[in-house]
């Protein structure tokens, strides 16, 4: 019988001739562990609040003067749109949708992943998630605020928004109930509140840890109202983990329901390219693929800046970038089915459709499109790149653009070629939208930024609880099953 | 802080609070906790509890404890929204502002599924958090733990067993500061509670 806990490779006392071979072998069986370098709880806790304790350095006011200069963009081109219509827009009769919704899908798909890593890997017993799950969800709110801004602008009289809503008013109006553009308003608020909850949730142990540690009186005061008086009692947490447990598998439905409803938007419509039952986990893969890109892309800085890399280890960002993979290879396949059905339906406006993207007048975005999202995160098949944040880094930077270009085909390349061809024609952007989009990712990291700050971006409590010393029964008892072993 | 100071009396300061809320003690990790919370599990104790920094999984089986009954919460919300907002589609619909799109029946549940799964997970959700802070007796503005300078690190990296005064077990503070001692607590305290002022 031996000892071995998870964190260790097993220096075998019993047999000193193992060669280089069986040793590597025995050093791979070894799990990897979820914090690096043998971190105590105590350890984890400084580190992470130290995020906020320590005054703000440098870039970080940098880098808010930059998010918030660029988020004007947004307010000021919402101003003007409100204030003139919506022909600020490039959007003309046969594209009335084009930018603002894909800008909407685009957002609403990066805030899948947070989801999809909170929820779906707490149920399935993923522990590594613990360390990125707070950055995700953080990232799951802040995209869907951006997205919302969308639909709610796109209505044309923006002050009238509030009729989606089924309350009394004094036109005795009702909405329709059966309208896939009133699910996804229902779809969209429920996701926003929800994602809120679960984070929040989430968030009562950290903010009663920081309220605990803080120097500052005002930051105190605040920690002492969000965590609502957290004493980390041993019933408390029964009844917070089962708590937890619900939300994880309320938000799991809500993505599924979620990326339905946007992907309703479109399918139940009649218009070739829309008109299809793949759509549903079309968006849904789609949406965890662009969510797992833009998480990269948040967490490689962080933990570089604030030296987080025991936290969010290398096998966090490997994890992340095997999840891309994956989720390129559906939609690679995805891509290639709706060619399939549309020559299998031998509807000739399908087929005309799908000619027209390969061929038709937006046939660069299309290659952009297939270069970004499947031929350039095939280098992820390298587990060097995976185990490289800076390259994994660069990677992901593709299928995030191609990712709203998908989007853009989808809207764009269907709407401008409707069964009636005098009403085909182009889409071009106006320097309204180009700049409402840019405001947006201003928006985004403006508010990532602000979080960072003011709470911990990484889940203290969960990822105490997955270092070896918060077994109590550690450590685990492995029976030496080697041949001979028990008459040593 | 100086009229709250006979509330904390180290056990063997001599000095007692006027009105006993509990005697606390402090373990170094969650194996020791584990432990102890099972010998005072076994004692028979029902208003006592252990403060960890993190969820220890088991230590409600050490402790216990009976299976949460959040889930009831989320239940009851769920099932609640679903008539809820069934009734309210149903009857908006069909017979306060009926609208004819493209001749589809004015009752079409099908298109009436979307709205009735996201009411219903938002309302589940939210009582389910409604459920977790009722239950917790969450929001707290003051606890007489709090007083006790030590119990900062119960979100860091202490572990505390308090046993409350309550407690129909609870015999004399001789008894109980002896059992926390034994079971291999340190810091042994007595927590006084802070009298209603009138």
């Amino acid at each position: 019988m031996s000892y071995l806990t998870p964190t260790t490779v097993p220096a075998d006392p019993l047999n000193r001739h193992e060669s280089a071979e069986i040793a590597r072998a025995r050093a791979e069986l070894v799990r990897e562990p979820y914090v690096a370098n043998e971190r105590s709880a105590a350890w984890v806790g400084d580190h992470i609040a130290s995020v906020v304790e320590n005054p703000a350095p440098l870039w970080w006011w940098i880098a808010v003067g930059v998010s918030a200069f660029v988020a004007s963009f947004t307010a000021l081109g919402i101003l003007y749109l409100i204030i003139t219509g919506v022909g600020v827009w490039g959007e003309n009769k046969a594209a009335n949708w084009a930018w603002d919704i894909t800008n909407f899908v685009f957002w609403i798909g990066i805030g899948h992943a947070g989801t999809m890593i909170a929820a779906i890997l707490y149920l399935t017993r993923q522990k590594w998630s613990s360390g990125i799950n707070r950055a995700a969800e953080a990232m799951t709110i802040f995209a869907v605020s951006c997205a919302g801004i969308y639909p709610g602008v796109h209505v044309g009289r923006a002050w009238m928004a509030w009729y989606l809503a089924p309350i009394p008013n004094g036109n005795a109006i009702w909405p329709n109930f059966r309208s896939p553009l009133l699910w996804d308003v229902f779809a969209v608020s429920t996701y926003l509140s929800v994602s809120i909850m679960f984070w929040y949730v989430g968030l009562i142990p950290d903010a009663a840890a920081m309220r605990d540690r803080i120097k500052n009186k005002i930051l105190k005061y605040f920690y002492a109202v969000i965590c609502l008086g957290w004493r980390g009692s041993a019933r408390q947490w029964a009844n917070y983990e089962f708590c937890y447990l619900m939300l994880a598998g309320i938000a799991t439905l809500l993505v599924i329901s979620t990326c339905t409803v946007v992907s309703s938007d479109f399918s139940t419509s009649v218009i070739p390219g829309w008109h299809g039952t793949i759509f549903i986990p079309y968006f849904g893969v789609g949406a965890i693929y662009g969510g797992f890109c833009m998480l990269v892309i948040l967490l490689v800085p962080i933990r570089q800046l604030y030296k987080l890399q025991d936290i969010v280890t290398l096998r966090h960002i490997d994890m992340c970038c095997r999840f891309t993979l994956l989720m390129g290879l559906f939609v690679t396949y995805i891509y290639g089915m709706e060619f399939f059905i549309a020559y299998y339906s031998g509807n000739p406006n399908e087929c005309g459709h799908f000619y027209n993207r390969v061929y038709g007048p937006y046939w660069h975005t299309w290659q952009l499109m297939m270069l970004f999202n499947c031929v350039i995160p095939q280098l992820f098949w390298s587990k060097r790149i995976r185990r490289n944040p800076w390259a994994a880094f660069t990677v992901v930077l593709f299928p995030s653009i191609g990712m709203w270009l998908e989007r853009f085909i989808i809207i764009v390349s269907s709407v401008t070629r409707d069964f009636l061809p005098s009403s085909w024609g182009m889409f071009y952007p106006t320097y309204v939208d180009v700049f409402t989009f840019i405001g947006t990712l201003g928006v985004f990291f403006l508010a990532y930024l602000i979080f960072i700050r003011f709470l911990p971006v990484i889940a203290i409590a969960e990822v105490r609880s997955v270092l070896p010393e918060a077994d109590p029964h550690d450590p685990p008892i492995v029976e030496d099953t080697r041949p001979g072993a028990a008459h040593e | 802080m100086s009229e709250n100071a006979a509330l904390i009396c180290p056990a063997n300061s001599g000095r007692m609070p006027k009105k006993l809320y509990a005697v606390g003690a402090e373990f170094t990790g969650p194996k020791q906790l584990y432990a102890a919370a099972e010998k005072v599990r076994d004692k028979g104790f029902q208003w006592w509890d252990c403060y960890t920094p993190y969820y220890i999984h088991g230590l409600d089986k050490a402790m216990g404890l009976r299976k949460s009954f959040v889930g009831l919460f989320t239940l009851g919300g769920g099932l609640g929204a679903l008539i809820g907002i069934f009734l309210l589609i149903t009857i908006t619909s069909v017979y306060v502002y009926p609208m004819d799109t493209q001749g589809k029946p004015y009752f079409s549940l099908p298109g009436f599924v979307p709205i009735l799964d996201l009411v219903t997970i938002l309302i589940s959700a939210l009582m389910s958090i409604v459920g977790m802070t009722t239950l917790n007796f969450l929001p707290r503005l003051h606890h007489p733990l709090w007083e006790w300078d030590l119990f900062n690190r119960a979100t860091h990296d202490k572990f505390f067993i308090v046993i409350e005064a309550n407690d129909p077990r609870f015999t004399t503070e001789k008894a109980i500061i002896d059992l926390l001692t034994e079971i291999g607590g340190a810091n042994v305290t007595l927590i006084g509670e802070e009298e209603d002022e009138i």
